[in-house]
């Protein structure tokens, strides 16, 4: 057993909440300077604001987006650990409001969704998902998401005669009919299979993937390689005014489903992807 | 580079091109999603709390600022949230609106009736364009904080001519390359 103290994961979470923030991740400066380097025109020339506006953002210390995203954190509790101190999502929460407090960070949220939409003025709540895992360690994943490529993310309860051919049409209309909304270049998450609930949560883990990460099973990467090329053959490019990048990357993530469906999430992501994994 | 300043008139915008790259030096007011839900009830009430005959709209939720700095990160928010609201802000005489991304139909032909543009701000970039702000000044709803609205000067605003005054689109210019 290995004791954990909650205060910990508060500082953990208070630190990751600024560090995503400021600069692009280095796999993430790499794939768009390579991509810069094939473009032409309009596509070049905004490539080069981006890797710019990263490098300011880091110099002046101003985040990169004025959208400072609502916090999605994975909590992946190892079974051997007992945790001690105020209780974990109270903490987690204090982690969040004071970073965006101190880091000058934007307050997104309001408290009702539909009727009164006021603003907590501290970004929180943060989502949280807990999962447990085997060992004696608590992992947080945690990303701050913007909400213009969330607003084009999608969902569909697809029935096993769509099959891959109709997986693949979503994926990729869902990509192309975000186009300049959702800031591109953009990340792809792909949920497949479980539930409704877990092809959404599927699509949102494969947002923590690094770029160039592949997928376990060469014919899932192969896929990703594949969706991949087909939405960068779309012409959309950066910010939608023409070009070769449209994404960056295409992550798929799939669990066992039930035989009557096959659940399909896209979850969308700008080039910033906003993402950190911690082990404590 | 061809450069947009205020205050704005008829002819200032004809020279702008669908794709050109610009920069705008000037006065601007910002508004997104809860701004314009309570800023076309007060248009409707004859209460408007600026004047919007040839001004300039932003959409844009900055970040707070920061002490070291004269303003925050101010990237464009998603266009298309407000297109509901837009025919009437263009015909109360706005002349320019800044956001990202496509437009309705309905609001292209607005646009082309009031002899208006929409140009676009790169997403993404909010800390490039937070810095060429040169000063702001709430003027309304202050209790929506991140979305009241504020007076903007700034200087050398780099943006992308989207749709001009002869109904040319950059976004169906764009898909034309291909």
């Amino acid at each position: 057993m290995r004791v954990i103290n909650t205060q910990a994961i508060k500082q953990a979470v208070f630190q990751a909440c600024q560090d995503i923030q400021f600069r692009y991740s280095k796999p993430m400066e790499e794939a768009i300077t390579h991509y810069m380097n094939q473009e032409m025109g309009v596509g070049k020339a905004i490539l080069k604001v981006l890797l710019e506006n990263s490098e300011l953002a880091s110099k002046e210390h101003i985040p990169m987006c004025q959208d400072t995203g609502m916090v999605v954190i994975f909590l992946k509790l190892g079974q051997h650990v007992h945790l001690e101190g105020d209780y974990v999502i109270d903490m987690i929460n204090e982690g969040v409001k004071e970073a965006y407090d101190v880091a000058y960070l934007r307050k997104s949220i309001v408290k009702d969704p539909v009727l009164e939409r006021v603003n907590t003025q501290d970004n929180t709540p943060a989502v949280v998902h807990i999962e447990m895992s085997h060992d004696d360690r608590c992992e947080i994943l945690l990303s701050a998401k913007g909400f213009g490529s969330e607003n084009m993310s999608k969902l569909a309860m697809l029935t096993p005669a769509h099959g891959l051919k109709g997986v693949e049409d979503f994926v990729i209309n869902t990509v192309l009919t975000a186009g300049p909304n959702a800031c591109p270049p953009m990340v792809v998450g792909v949920g497949i299979g479980g539930t409704m609930d877990q092809a959404a949560l599927l699509a949102k883990q494969a947002l923590f993937n690094e770029v160039g990460e592949r997928n376990h099973d060469p014919r899932y990467a192969q896929l990703e390689q594949d969706w991949l090329e087909k939405i960068n053959a779309s012409g959309i490019g950066p910010q939608g005014l023409g070009g070769k990048t449209t994404a960056i990357d295409v992550f798929i993530k799939t669990a066992p489903t039930h035989i009557a469906g096959l659940p399909v999430a896209v979850n969308i992501n700008c080039h910033m992807t906003r993402h950190v994994h911690i082990k404590l | 580079m061809i450069t947009l300043t205020t205050p704005i008139n008829d002819q200032d915008l004809d020279q702008l091109l669908a794709k050109d790259f610009i920069l705008f030096s000037g006065e601007l007011y910002t508004a997104r999603d809860a701004a314009h839900q309570r800023l076309v009830k007060d248009i409707a009430a004859g209460t408007p709390p600026f004047d919007l005959n040839g001004a300039v709209i932003y959409y844009v939720g900055p970040s707070p600022t920061p002490p070291h700095l004269k303003f925050g990160s101010a990237g464009p928010t998603t266009s298309s949230r407000m297109d509901v609201y837009t025919p009437t802000l263009l015909n109360h005489g706005v002349k320019a609106i800044i956001g990202k991304g496509y437009r309705s139909s309905e609001v292209l032909e607005s646009f082309r009736d009031h002899h208006a543009v929409y140009l676009l701000a790169i997403g993404g970039s909010g800390a490039y364009l937070g810095q060429c702000v040169q000063s702001s000044e709430v003027i309304a709803y202050e209790d929506l904080g991140p979305e009241s609205i504020k007076k903007l000067v700034v200087k050398d605003l780099p943006l992308i001519v989207g749709y001009d005054v002869y109904g040319q689109d950059a976004y169906v210019y764009a898909k034309t390359l291909k």
